[in-house]
């Protein structure tokens, strides 16, 4: 099993290609898509798309499936969803201080009203 | 890189919120994510002055510490530190924190960046330019389809 740290950093190094964000962004837009048409919008060729798809999928940011002659391309959001999850944890670490802190220097200056500063 | 910004408004007057930021005793009383006590609160609130907090993490009952040196003091408008993980998590390395008061008709507008931030695995690897990627992929579910800026911040607004 690939720990989340390693999957982490495997759909961030995925993500680093503007290539393979814009592949990511089509698929956004449908539900899945064949290759021939994922290229189409791109000057590269076929094989340089697959390469990418290749990096995507063992991010598993996508999944292919194979009916016939044509392979379908899906997005998969789950590896989007912890790499969130990392910032987040930041997030709600601060969140909750500064809600405290508030809470703390708002009693701090009710104290210094009634003591009259 | 990749950053966080807050924005609190606070019904008390800037000078408190510096206190309230700045000194062991303020410290104490807010630092951590839940209602888990602090534990250890030092803090020498002058530039190149250090400080250090331990607190206990209701969540996961851990005792988490974390570190650095004020940066830039200008009271009552400016805190800059450096933050470091100590014990708890593996070290990320060190980051920024930069807290801005402005005064507000209700009291203080405090403004909260926290910047450099660097996960784990990816400041031991020093692979090139994947912070920029979190902020595009903050960017891209943000936006749910667009994945353009680099320079995207998370940003939340309280109160």
């Amino acid at each position: 099993m690939v720990n989340s740290q390693e999957r982490l950093a495997r759909t961030f190094m995925a993500l680093v290609d503007p290539t393979r964000r814009a592949i990511l962004a089509q698929l956004e837009r449908r539900d899945g898509a064949s290759i021939s048409e994922l290229a189409k919008p791109f000057t590269i060729r076929l094989p340089a798309v697959m390469k990418h798809l290749d990096v995507l999928a063992k991010a598993g940011l996508v999944t292919r499936s194979k009916s016939g002659r044509t392979v379908t391309v899906r997005l998969r959001a789950q590896p989007m969803r912890e790499a969130m999850e990392w910032l987040r944890r930041y997030e709600r670490f601060w969140s909750g201080s500064l809600d405290r802190l508030t809470s703390y220097a708002e009693s701090k200056e009710a104290e210094a009203r009634r003591k009259g500063r | 890189m990749t950053s966080l910004t807050l924005v609190r408004r606070i019904r008390a007057r800037p000078q408190i919120v510096f206190d309230a930021v700045t000194t062991a005793e303020g410290i104490a009383h807010w630092w951590g994510p839940d209602a888990g006590p602090v534990l250890v609160a030092e803090s020498d609130p002058r530039v190149g002055g250090r400080y250090r907090v331990r607190f206990l993490r209701m969540l996961d009952s851990t005792e988490y510490e974390s570190s650095g040196e004020f940066l830039e003091i200008v009271p009552p408008e400016r805190v800059v530190m450096s933050w470091r993980w100590k014990g708890g998590v593996p070290d990320p390395g060190e980051s920024r924190v930069e807290i801005t008061l402005k005064t507000v008709p209700e009291g203080t507008e405090l403004t909260f960046v926290h910047s450099q931030l660097r996960d784990e695995e990816a400041s031991r690897s020093h692979e090139e330019g994947w912070s920029g990627a979190l902020d595009k992929l903050e960017a891209y579910l943000a936006a749910g389809t667009k994945v353009v800026g680099p320079t995207s911040h998370h940003q939340s607004e309280g109160r």
